[in-house]
């Protein structure tokens, strides 16, 4: 089994056609949506972790393209560097997808990688410039 | 309903007999065991904040050359820092940016890495004299072959702060870090029921002379800070609805850790340093421990929009500290989540340190020589003569 995070750009025209659902039945993967930004007649974005056997990922991302869509691999991460970090919280304002969070009781900065988008919005609005981008 | 006097205090720390506990620590004390017992028991309350705090630098003093130099610009890592001082003194202040690297390098890094210990270039010019000869110097300084460097911070320690907001469309770059449009979050900056003077609200025991943890060293205050405003309202129990109070510090840079004084950019305004205060507060008496008990419950800030590029932002409404550590909030009926600019983990770490420190006799209590003004009015800069024109 493998797994990818990816996002899916919907087209205007596209976004009535219920891609997740072939995915899953035709091709047998397990989709994990993380972000979706769908609107009727405009573009639409749609961020998952999609896992399952090489072939039918492949298969997968073959058969979105075919509908006319376009997809990004987050071939990257985000890296915290946590021993320069003083858990200020900053990153937490601009994170989307609440992977970065302070902890209610210890007030340490937490960051799931599971969640993180890669919006890189956190590498800006760091003061201390711990989070940083992997290539 | 005087307890006991700054002297008595001090015989027991030195005694090592001292009770101490954090700002955090006397809320359930008191719940438990009541002002009267809890005042007579507890010697001091540690407080502590770690925030971004623009308003602070570093002077400087090389020592001289041979032959000498009466420099007159100096740039310390291509950043410039203020000689129109002595021959060899200069001022640093920690937003100002470096020549060659921009917002990712300031004064504030400068002074980090002077307190790591780090080498810094040094280059300065002059017109140069009979009495000082050399007109350029380039060399390498740090904190063992410079003499005094000392952290002088014209304004620390606010006294409650705005909560941030953004209602434009469009996202924005503040000094309280990135607000997103449409009130999609907040930022908010103190550390609440820690924040040193939010704990002593009318400057009983915090005046000009008290012994302060700065930095990780022992610093002083050294006058009321600039933008002083005691005169803000205030709730009943003494705690300002915004911005009040400030204090001018000083302290020793050798002394200081890294682990209380970084550097930081905030993106598109520019570079602040984040500095780590600590103030032990005396319990003299009930009223001083009754007010080392404000709870975030009870310290409320008003929220502004800085969407509106003015010095009067629209207030948006008010909110408590335990509101914004809960991580949303409402503005007009809209949720919107939170963020902390200031670390409470480590203004925890300083206040439960200091706390460790006056225990061990390392840390005195000190009374202030002259307490901080309660009223002041606060000015604003009107524009008088032809706009924009510098000669």
């Amino acid at each position: 089994m493998k797994k990818i995070k990816v996002a899916l750009y919907f087209p205007a025209t596209e976004v009535t056609k219920p891609i997740t659902y072939h995915l899953i039945k035709d091709y047998d993967l397990q989709i994990n949506i993380l972000n979706a930004d769908i609107n009727l007649n405009r573009q639409g974005k749609l961020v998952m972790d999609m896992i399952g056997t090489e072939w039918n990922i492949e298969a997968g991302l073959k058969y979105i393209e075919d509908q006319g869509l376009k997809y990004k691999l987050f071939t990257k991460s985000i890296i915290w560097q946590e021993e320069g970090c003083v858990h200020c919280g900053a990153c937490t304002a601009v994170c989307p997808s609440g992977a970065l969070q302070m902890d209610k009781e210890s007030w340490n900065l937490t960051f799931d990688k599971e969640k993180c988008m890669i919006c890189e919005l956190c590498v800006k609005a760091c003061p201390l410039k711990v989070m940083c981008v992997s290539v | 309903m005087g307890y006991k006097s700054f002297d008595e205090i001090n015989e027991k720390i030195k005694c090592g007999k001292a009770v101490v506990v954090t700002a955090e620590e006397i809320i359930d004390i008191v719940a438990e065991k009541g002002v009267k017992q809890a005042a007579k028991e507890v010697d001091v309350v540690t407080t502590g904040t770690f925030g971004p705090m623009c308003s602070s630098g570093m002077f400087i003093n090389f020592g001289h050359s041979e032959p000498p130099i009466r420099m007159t610009k100096v740039w310390l890592n291509d950043v410039l820092a203020y000689a129109g001082v002595a021959a060899v003194d200069a001022y640093i202040g920690a937003t100002e940016l470096s020549e060659t690297r921009g917002m990712e390098y300031g004064g504030a890094h400068v002074i980090e890495d002077l307190i790591a210990g780090k080498d810094i270039k040094l280059y300065a010019e002059s017109y140069g004299t009979d009495c000082y000869p050399r007109k350029e110097i380039t060399t390498y300084i740090n904190k063992n072959n410079v003499n005094q460097a000392y952290m002088f911070n014209p304004r620390n320690a606010y006294q409650n702060y705005a909560v941030a907001a953004n209602t434009t469309n469009r996202i924005i770059h503040t000094y309280m870090g990135t607000l997103l449009p449409n009130l999609g979050n907040v930022t908010y900056t103190t550390s609440g029921e820690l924040s040193p003077l939010l704990n002593d609200p009318y400057y009983r025991t915090i005046g000009i002379g008290t012994r302060v943890f700065l930095g990780g060293a022992q610093g002083y205050v050294a006058w009321e800070g600039t933008q002083h405003n005691p005169s803000q309202k205030r709730r009943e129990n003494g705690v300002p609805l915004s911005s009040a109070g400030t204090l001018a510090l000083i302290g020793d840079i050798k002394q200081m850790s890294t682990r209380f004084i970084r550097a930081a950019v905030f993106e598109k305004y520019g570079v602040t340093l984040f500095v780590g205060v600590g103030i032990p507060i005396p319990i003299l008496d009930e009223e001083l421990l009754i007010n080392t008990c404000v709870k975030n419950s009870e310290i409320f800030a008003n929220i502004y929009d800085y969407g509106v590029q003015s010095r009067n932002k629209p207030v948006l409404g008010s909110v408590s500290y335990e509101e914004l550590r809960s991580g949303t909030i409402e503005i007009n009926g809209k949720k919107v989540p939170t963020a902390p600019l200031s670390s409470l983990k480590k203004a925890r770490e300083i206040a439960e340190l200091l706390k460790q420190q006056i225990m061990k006799g390392e840390f005195f209590i000190s009374q202030p020589v002259a307490s901080l003004p309660l009223e002041n009015k606060g000015n604003t800069l009107d524009i008088r003569g032809i706009e924009n024109e510098k000669d």
